[in-house]
């Protein structure tokens, strides 16, 4: 087990749970990929194999980065469907937030059923509380987490043995970058701070949720 | 620029009448043409969550077998330094446009600052490209000779808008073409930034920052390379 992998199991043991059923990583990857043959087409399948046979040893899993990916969309979802109810928000940022709360529930729900379609197991959702008592302590929160997610996807993408999952990531990290931006202009900040955005590991992605991260 | 030449069945990119205001071909309108990426349209159909309404077109219209459809960027060299050559051919296009924008008088104050924030971030693209290629023993591709209708401030945003909205649309196009992990991580942080522009854009033009719904779409090379055609002079 990695350091990256020890991390996880303290700070959220579900995520280590998609080892799953005694089964050799392989193992998984390969049936995943049978699975995905039959999702995307057979045109997709033959690198998805040879990706997945590389995928033993250290390289991290696709199913592991579509978990991973899943338990921040999860904290994501949460995040607004609470404050669409202890907030009383109204106009633009009412807007905004009805269709944050759409896109990352859609996220959910595609990660969710890629990890099946794949073979594995979806992480539960996380409990999560977070710390904000007013609309601009909610925004600005908003913005720390819409910035992390990009980082989070970003840095986790390249370790994406399957095409089709990559395209995937990249589809959600895009929405999750302009969320961040529309989010940033509300709080008259920078919408794109650099003209490069930063990757974070799982490690630094997960001490910087861990304070949402309840019990 | 002779690389940049496409079959003319280009989509109607709106030059023929920028007086209008109608600041080029729409994304949307760009994607039913192009039918987007098989292989997203069959990853959200295996979601069944095919409810933004924006991503009907995949099945419509993805085997219609036009150049439309092809993604290869082969004519800007092979594997990643073509991809990146591509790429940087945009970034350069888009320098251009904010530089213009910047010196056409059109922007004041915050608004003025945005351009200028957005074309200096396009011009470290455009460096970090032009490193990215050499280092890859390739040769960079050349500044593209550009002319943009700058007609009136909010025609020329919604320009900027269709152009990032683009951008960010062809850097997802072709992630899953990079064979390099170190290219790939390069584009995807770039990628993210075209996002953020497009999103902010969008909102200065009161419209969603994401009108593609909870998945943004991708756009093929000669998709984009047509609808970028009309800017580039020879």
């Amino acid at each position: 087990m990695t350091d990256s992998n020890k991390q996880i199991e303290m700070i959220h043991p579900e995520l280590t749970a998609i080892e799953v059923d005694g089964t050799e990583r392989s193992d998984v990857l390969l049936k995943g990929a049978l699975a995905a043959g039959a999702i995307f087409g057979l045109g997709a399948i033959s690198p998805f194999v040879k990706g997945a046979i590389g995928a033993t040893g250290g390289k991290k899993g696709d199913i592991e980065v579509l978990n991973y990916a899943l338990t921040l969309e999860y904290l994501e979802s949460a995040f607004y469907n609470e404050a669409k109810k202890k907030l009383n928000l109204s106009g633009n940022l009412k807007e905004l937030v009805d269709t944050f709360a759409t896109d990352e529930d859609a996220h959910v729900k595609a990660l969710a059923q890629t990890i099946r379609d794949l073979g594995g197991k979806p992480v539960k959702a996380p409990k999560v509380e977070f710390p904000y008592s007013d609309t601009a302590g909610f925004t600005a929160l908003a913005e720390t987490i819409e910035n992390v997610g990009v980082s989070a996807y970003n840095g986790a993408a390249p370790k994406i043995s399957s095409k089709e999952v990559l395209e995937a990531a990249g589809s959600i990290v895009q929405v999750e970058a302009r969320h961040a931006a529309a989010i940033a202009l509300q709080n008259g900040s920078d919408p794109a701070p650099d003209a490069f955005d930063k990757t974070m590991t799982e490690a630094q992605v997960l001490k910087a949720v861990q304070p949402f991260l309840a019990g | 620029m002779p690389t940049l030449r496409e079959k003319p069945e280009e989509p109607d990119t709106g030059q023929e009448d920028p007086a209008n205001g109608k600041s080029g071909v729409s994304r949307r309108q760009l994607m039913t043409m192009a039918g987007g990426s098989v292989a997203l349209g069959a990853f959200l159909a295996a979601c069944g969550d095919d409810d933004s309404g924006s991503d009907s077109s995949s099945g419509t219209t993805g085997e219609t077998g036009s150049s439309m459809d092809d993604n290869s960027t082969a004519r800007f060299g092979d594997g990643d330094i073509g991809i990146m050559n591509y790429a940087l051919t945009l970034e350069y296009l888009e320098t251009a446009f904010y530089a213009d924008v910047a010196k056409s008088g059109l922007f004041k104050g915050s608004d003025l600052e945005t351009i200028r924030k957005f074309g200096s971030q396009e011009a470290d693209h455009v460096a970090a490209l032009t490193a990215a290629v050499k280092q890859a023993g390739g040769k960079p591709a050349p500044k593209p000779k550009t002319e943009f209708p700058l007609n009136n401030a909010q025609q020329v945003l919604r320009l900027a808008s269709t152009v990032e909205n683009l951008g960010a649309a062809a850097y997802l196009g072709q992630a899953a073409r990079i064979q390099s992990p170190e290219v790939l991580a390069a584009a995807l942080s770039i990628h993210s930034v075209e996002g953020r522009h497009a999103a902010a854009l969008n909102t200065l033009l009161g419209k969603t920052p994401v009108p593609d719904g909870p998945f943004a779409q991708p756009a093929s090379a000669s998709m984009v390379l047509n609808a970028v055609q009309p800017f580039i002079v020879d």
